[in-house]
């Protein structure tokens, strides 16, 4: 076997590795925007609303989410549902939440208690602390849990395809029931591409998204007064 | 500095100064008064330093001003106006708040933490620029070198004059600081005091200043209010606070060394202090005994000081170690001390020589006086005996 045996198993036209892939790439898009924006969501939410037993269900529930193995959660979903595209999204949006939910809750409630009084004193109101101290300063936090997610969903959107969502599963199962390790690899070797990929390209944006002040240093001190070297580009924060 | 703040005159009117009045304030947390009945009045352009202990409510008091905390009872007017007329966002743009730990928005460089207040008051673009320069300089940041920087690149001294520029920017009539210099080292600490005492002066701001630093306070403060469990107990200038502590509790607050705080105040000149019991060198010991005994000579410790022909201290001699005539070589008369000594630094200059008398000498070096422990601390009781000292 050699790459070029995995290159066509991937290619063969009754497997459809490229439609495969942009199954798995579509499923774990939606899967990822719902799961982020229920996480940041009820995050944000539990941190600003909630009291010492919303943080207590916040992360007991979180973390029964990741310790749930990812097959029984959605086979679960199967049973609760049917098969096909919707419980497999469903259950990879329940895996992704946990990562970004408990994340977002977390930086919220660990903006400077300093930072936020200074905040209220210069005349912010609540949504104003909110939006432009607690939100902004939380982001590298979020994003750090949403590449989590992002990977984790990457990674188990295989089993997409034992619920016939389709997805680079097709290629992995096709390979493990004939024993056929070229088709195997065809599968697998573009998930964890992705996953890797997915890992790069998100560890970069969360570094984009992180205000530079918030971003660690090594030269912090002698830092030149006017600087020459060009700034990477940085989100312009309201 | 201290003076009666009521009678001092008002600031320029082109500085934005209010009348700060606090009427019955109380807050009550359950059955626990954190304020209780808190009136004072801070007048235009003074600061005001609220002391005590941790936890007598001057924090409390302190945030009740700018409404982080509503008061249970009470009126907090500023210039007459209650401060609750107002929707809280909207009064605190207009009162500088300066706390301990800063609190400047890490994420936005000290420009932008400087001009959050503008900001939010709407100012143009155009105006806040060059506001922001103006304060960083004010503040003894040079704005080329420090505006485009981030907190987490200064010093903590460097981040709470931001914090201090911060709190200026909008030119609010009222500045509010809870312990704003609480968390730098000391020298740094003295620096900012200073600083800040210059800034005041150029901008006399009404400013509530919360302190536990009794020291602090007396450099800072027109008037002191000090606090005990949510009560006032003394609101007075930093001068009578001292010379009169309202009650024990205050004296003890003040300090075991209010004294020495208030011999800083006083010299040496401002004191009735006894002639120096001086004999010439080569005087007859016959009219020396006759001196001692008519009592215009008083030994100290049964010693005289024996001077030179020019009236220079050369050392103490025991009466009765004085033969046909007074024998002298120059010996140990330390310390010598000044008439504009102050009284702390007499005291010290004392016990730093192990000596329990001084003696003062002008300005042409000659013994006038002499001043000791008892006399410097003032109505200290004198030991019956003091014997062997010399």
């Amino acid at each position: 076997m050699s790459p070029h045996d995995v290159w066509e198993a991937f290619n063969d036209p009754n497997l459809d590795g490229p439609g495969q892939l942009a199954t798995h790439v579509r499923l774990s898009l939606i899967a990822l925007a719902a799961a982020t924006a229920a996480g940041v969501a009820l995050g944000v939410a539990a941190a600003k609303l909630g009291g010492r037993w919303t943080a207590f269900m916040v992360v007991s529930v979180s973390n029964l989410g990741r310790t749930v193995p990812t097959f029984a959660l959605m086979a679960l979903v199967v049973a609760l549902t049917s098969i096909g595209e919707r419980p497999a999204l469903a259950g990879l949006v329940l895996l992704g939440i946990p990562p970004v939910l408990l994340n977002a809750y977390t930086a919220v409630r660990g903006v400077d208690p300093a930072v936020t009084d200074a905040a209220r004193g210069m005349g912010f109101t609540r949504l104003g602390v909110l939006t432009r101290v607690e939100i902004p300063l939380s982001l590298p936090l979020v994003f750090a849990g949403i590449r989590i997610s992002a990977i984790q969903i990457v990674a188990t959107a295989v089993l997409a395809a034992a619920v016939g969502a389709g997805g680079l599963g097709v290629l992995i199962l096709a390979g493990l029931a004939n024993s056929d390790d070229a088709v195997l690899l065809a599968g697998a070797v573009p998930t964890a591409l992705l996953a890797v990929g997915t890992g790069l390209v998100l560890g970069l944006a969360q570094w984009l998204l992180t205000p530079r002040g918030l971003r660690p240093r090594t030269t912090s001190h002698t830092l030149a007064p006017h600087r020459t070297a060009p700034r990477p580009p940085e989100k312009d924060t309201p | 500095m201290p003076g009666t703040p009521a009678t001092d005159a008002p600031p320029p009117g082109d500085v934005r100064a209010g009348t700060l009045e606090l009427r019955g304030v109380t807050k009550r947390y359950g059955p626990t008064l954190a304020v209780d009945d808190l009136s004072l009045t801070v007048p235009a352009g003074k600061v005001c330093v609220l002391i005590g202990p941790s936890g007598c409510g001057k924090t409390t008091a302190l945030r009740m001003i700018n409404r982080l905390i509503e008061p249970t009872a009470g009126e907090i007017l500023i210039d007459g106006t209650d401060v609750r007329r107002r929707p809280a966002a909207r009064l605190r743009r207009e009162i500088g708040y300066v706390i301990q730990q800063v609190g400047l928005l890490p994420h936005l460089t000290v420009a932008q933490n400087v001009a959050t207040v503008p900001r939010l008051l709407g100012w143009a673009k155009a105006r806040v620029g060059p506001r922001v320069d103006e304060l960083l300089a004010l503040v003894g940041l040079p704005p080329g070198d420090y505006a485009r920087r981030y907190p987490a690149e200064l010093s903590g001294g460097q981040q709470q004059r931001v914090g201090l520029a911060r709190a200026l920017a909008g030119d609010p009539p009222l500045m509010l600081m809870d312990e704003p210099f609480s968390a730098v080292d000391p020298i740094t600490r003295e620096r900012l005091q200073t600083d800040f005492l210059r800034l005041h002066r150029a901008v006399p701001k009404t400013v509530v200043f919360v302190s536990h630093d009794i020291d602090e306070a007396v450099k800072m403060a027109d008037v002191i209010a000090v606090m005990r469990a949510g009560r006032l107990v003394q609101f007075a200038p930093p001068a009578e606070l001292l010379a009169d502590p309202a009650d024990e509790f205050v004296a003890d607050f003040v300090g075991a060394d209010r004294a020495l705080k208030g011999l800083a105040l006083t010299r040496l000149e401002d004191l009735d202090l006894p002639p120096a019991p001086t004999v010439r060198r080569g005087e007859a010991g016959g009219d020396v005994r006759d001196r001692v005994a008519s009592g215009t000579l008083v030994p100290i410790g049964g010693a005289v000081l024996a001077t030179g022909d020019d009236g220079h201290p050369l050392r103490w001699v025991p009466v009765a170690a004085i033969g046909d005539r007074v024998e002298a070589t120059p010996g140990r008369t330390e310390p010598l001390l000044s008439p504009v000594t102050t009284l702390r630094d007499a005291l010290s200059a004392l016990f730093e020589a192990g000596a329990s008398h001084g003696v003062v000498v002008d300005g042409a070096g000659r013994a006038v006086a002499v001043a000791d422990v008892a006399t410097i601390g003032g109505g200290l009781a004198a030991p019956a005996e003091k014997a062997g000292d010399a």
